[in-house]
């Protein structure tokens, strides 16, 4: 196996469970006494709902519960308002419906069939209304609004607190940043560009679909199996809906097939939980793939840029307007926003920058995380307009992103200093592994055009945020790890337990990780924003170090040792002439073959006001990606013929899970650049399918995607290492159109880049010429 | 009305009665609480259902149980013999060539009917062979490298 200096690429601890078909997800579990449920949604993008009447249902044979408004309303046990950031939605359609695919009722009945049946039995009577379909039409004057007021939670995140709807407007949060003046800037340029570049909604996915098992036990205490990516969200979101202390509902979480972002925050829990606590036994519900369409989508874009630059290239002033269509309920869609606006004028050093990045409430399905996080949507844009910069000033690309690119030291946007950022190594490598300096020598083959492309980014990861741990010594001498981290195929448990074997000198196959448990593990925010390894990872290493401390303490009582006589080597502990193993100390601790040590570790990022100016994140992802595309001029067609991605790892704890994420979210952003897009007709999704809505194969593959491991250390990260899962996926697409251009000469501004729009592109060309 | 049908499942002669309406991956993830095949699109498109009927790939989600009756059922539980592992199931852990694992089970055994077809496909064939089954989260360089590995013995 390989190593670097910190790094080994050892057998993932989850792999032999997954290759034997024994990994146990949420759709393969039954706890006694389960039954089924299902959810019938709205057909309509808006409409009034005036009457229900489940009689009907109530009498098919096996059915034991409908669940409706009727039930949330008028039970003192609940709060129906629900939401992360702001309550704005309900477990099931309250007054109104506000997307296709909104829950409206849902059944428990013993058999799933007999629940479906029940389904079509239950009438309501809808009055529609008319409906905002896009950011346009919801941004339009007098358009009918989604909510005309929304309730805040009690306690919200801490990077959200400044947000608010605007009232009045189906404007759901306007993140604004500002920095020197961006008239004076476009004044003081040589040249002005103004571009607008869109995306469409996309969907992540997973091949597991949502599901939830919810069981209300007779005191009151709720218990809930679910594929989720924060069960801690979850259970404070569950407490407040059921009106009971956080410490009355556990969240169990197996392991996730794929997660994406698109099982952070409720999904299913609480209607599931609603419906189990009305039928009175546990009940599952499995998501089907048309509905798993409907419950979170990647938020459509629409992003303008003004650019003022001088004649060498050099950025002076960048406007950012970012509108992201968030859907019908806020959900994350306002975290997206500003987390996109944060990074929208991409990693470059420009004096004056003015950003307004806003999510629009629309009749569409909820939009919410998505692996990039709204900086896809931005990169897309401002990577796309470097290009048409560089080609106007007559400048080599990978000139103009290194004449302004970050560098450590450099001033972000809101005028903090960036600390660990290998942005210019992983802009040099990828364009050396793409043989960028060759670029000019390409042939043309009759139709078929050649070109390379290149682009780069920055993000940010959630700041605040909290990951503690535990980890206990065994009287075997081997760890245990409790955390609230989801296994969700980034292979965490495997980092987490390397962490923990470097630090305490024992073999990671004698670490065991636990899956994630409310009840047992400690408090963690979130298994997103790549904050794992960084945040967790380092949570672990302290807790070990806590460990090896109590263990430092033991010898320095039991053995009368002075502590700088201590010394840890590989599992052993050393003093004077004597080694001893941990069971050994153990042992003379407890006097006998039994006891257990444990050790904690807390990571809260640290939120320093530098000149008054609070920390944007906790650290930066940082990564470039470069493509050689072929070009068909006569039909469009596009062939990726190698892709590349560099990625600032900080340290590589594993560098074949470093490889397997950087390789697998350029793939998925592959699968964004090209093919993939959630077609709507009057608010209804017409391919939510995997026939109709394509996702990437063995086929669609270019001969070699490769990826390159970029180590700046992190002085914070543990080992050095920083959070990688996103990073990858952001250059992809405008690296590919960046690589069209230098082909065939058409710039394409909204994705996906199907051979026609290349196609048309061209013909567009040809008449010009 | 419930259908008898007899089925060998990983070898074992299996009597089992089923409703004519369910699915091959029905009955083998709810009555026999074999799980490793996922139920991923239930359109016969992203190969997480994949089972081995007689040999040949089949899309569980797409077939009555009833239509293999008589039938020879080979599932990812099966796969592994006494104490070792099939090599593609070695293969697939050394060259990383899964993530979360929803897949997997499809992913190798289709490998396995194609390398029962032909012992010694070149990489072309491995990937036209297994465009029919989706990874999101994107081990398809791996896949490809341990299926290689396993067929250059």
């Amino acid at each position: 196996m390989e190593e670097t200096e910190t790094g080994e690429s050892i057998r993932r601890l989850d792999y032999e469970a997954k290759i034997t078909g024994r990994a146990q997800y949420l759709a393969d579990m039954k706890v006694p006494g389960m039954c089924h449920g299902k959810i019938l949604r709205s057909p309509h993008p808006h409409a009034r709902i005036r009457s229900l009447d489940t009689s009907k249902a109530l009498s098919i044979r096996g059915v034991l519960a409908v669940l409706t408004r009727d039930d949330i309303v008028k039970d003192q046990g609940i709060d129906p308002y629900y939401g992360p950031v702001f309550k704005d939605q309900t477990i099931v359609a309250v007054e109104k419906v506000r997307h296709v695919g909104d829950p409206v009722a849902a059944v428990a009945a013993l058999e799933p069939e007999a629940a479906e049946e029940a389904l079509s039995r239950i009438e309501i009577d809808y009055e529609e209304m008319p409906a905002v379909l896009d950011v346009s039409e919801a941004m339009a004057k007098g358009a009918p609004l989604l909510h005309e007021s929304v309730r805040m939670p009690p306690h919200g995140f801490a990077d959200l607190a400044e947000l608010k709807p605007v009232e009045g407007t189906n404007i759901c949060t306007h993140f604004k940043l500002v920095k020197g003046d961006v008239e004076k800037g476009f004044a003081e340029s040589d040249y002005i560009f103004e571009d607008t570049f869109t995306l469409p909604t996309t969907q992540h996915c997973s091949l597991e679909p949502h599901g939830c098992i919810a069981s209300v036990e007779r005191d009151g205490r709720i218990v809930v199996w679910s594929t989720t990516q924060n069960p801690f969200v979850v259970r404070t979101q569950l407490a407040n809906i059921f009106k009971v202390p956080v410490s009355k509902v556990r969240i169990v979480v197996p392991y996730l097939g794929g997660g994406y972002g698109g099982k952070v925050y409720p999904k299913l829990e609480p209607l599931t939980v609603a419906l189990a606590r009305k039928a009175r036994r546990p009940v599952r519900i499995v998501l089907s793939r048309e509905e798993v369409f409907y419950t979170i989508t990647k938020h459509a874009a629409v992003i303008r840029m003004k650019t003022g630059v001088k004649k060498d290239g050099t950025l002076v002033a960048r406007q950012c307007e970012v509108l992201l269509d968030t859907g019908a309920y806020a959900e994350i869609g306002p975290r997206v926003a500003k987390k996109s606006g944060y990074t929208a004028a991409g990693p470059y050093k420009i004096p004056n920058v003015k950003i307004d990045s806003m999510s629009i409430y629309t009749n569409r399905p909820p939009a919410g995380a998505f692996r990039g996080f709204g900086v896809s949507q931005s990169a897309w844009a401002h990577e796309s307009q470097m290009d048409v910069i560089a080609a106007a000033l007559n400048m080599d690309p990978l000139e103009i992103r290194l004449k302004n690119g970050y560098e450590e030291g450099s001033e972000f946007v809101t005028g903090e200093t960036l600390t660990g950022i290998g942005l210019k190594e992983c802009v040099e490598k990828v364009a050396s592994a793409v043989g960028w300096r060759e670029k000019g020598e390409r042939k043309s083959n009759g139709p078929l055009r050649r070109g390379k492309g290149i682009a780069c980014m920055i993000k940010a990861t959630i700041t605040p945020s909290i990951s503690c741990a535990v980890v206990k010594l065994n009287e075997d001498a081997s760890a245990t790890i409790y955390t609230g981290t989801v296994e969700m195929g980034q292979g965490s448990d495997t980092v987490l337990a390397q962490i923990v074997a470097r630090e305490m000198g024992i073999s990671a196959e004698n670490i065991q990780v636990l899956g994630v448990d409310t009840d047992v593990a400690p408090y963690d925010l979130t298994t997103s924003s790549s904050r794992s390894t960084f945040h967790m990872g380092k949570a672990v290493q302290l807790a070990a170090q806590d460990l090896l401390n109590q263990l430092k303490q033991i010898v320095v009582q039991d053995y009368g040792v002075p502590p700088d006589q201590v010394k840890f080597s590989n599992g052993r502990v050393q003093f004077l002439e004597t080694v001893l193993d941990y069971q050994e100390i153990l042992f003379k601790r407890f006097g006998m073959q039994g006891g257990t040590l444990v050790g904690q570790g807390q990571v809260k990022t640290k939120v320093t006001h530098e000149r008054g100016v609070k920390t944007t994140s906790s650290f930066w992802f940082l990564g470039a990606g470069a493509a050689e595309v072929e070009v068909d001029c006569e039909t469009g067609k596009l062939r990726l013929v190698k892709y590349v991605t560099a990625v600032d790892v900080g340290k590589a704890i594993n560098p074949l899970g470093c490889r397997q994420q950087l390789e697998g979210a350029a793939i998925t952003g592959m699968g964004q650049a090209l093919f993939e897009e959630i077609v709507f007709d009057n608010g209804q999704i017409v391919n939510p399918n995997f026939v109709d809505y394509v996702l990437p194969s063995l086929g669609d593959m270019p001969p070699s995607i490769e990826p390159i491991l970029v180590e700046v250390p992190h002085l914070e990260g543990p080992f050095g290492a920083k959070g990688i899962g996103e990073t990858a996926l952001i250059p992809v697409a405008p690296a590919i159109a960046n690589a069209i251009f230098d082909a065939v000469g058409v710039r394409i501004r909204d994705l996906p880049i199907k051979a026609e729009k290349i196609f048309l592109a061209l013909e567009e060309a040809k008449k010009k010429l | 009305m419930k259908k008898q049908i007899h089925v060998r499942v990983n070898g074992l002669e299996t009597e089992l009665e089923v409703e004519p309406r369910m699915t091959l991956l029905e009955v083998v993830r709810e009555q026999l609480g074999l799980t490793g095949a996922k139920l991923g699109c239930d359109i016969q498109v992203c190969g997480a259902c994949t089972l081995l009927l007689n040999g040949k790939p089949v899309s569980a989600c797409s077939v009555l149980a009833v239509d293999a009756d008589g039938g020879d059922v080979l599932t990812i539980e099966g796969l592994a013999g006494q104490g070792s592992l099939h090599p593609l199931q070695e293969a697939f852990m050394e060259f990383g060539a899964l993530q979360c694992g929803y897949c997997t089970s499809g992913f190798i055994l289709t490998a396995k009917a194609m390398l029962e077809e032909n012992p010694r496909p070149g990489e072309a064939e491995i990937r036209s062979y297994l465009a029919g089954n989706f990874c999101r989260c994107g081990c398809y360089q791996e896949i490809v490298q341990a299926i290689k590995r396993v067929a250059g013995r």
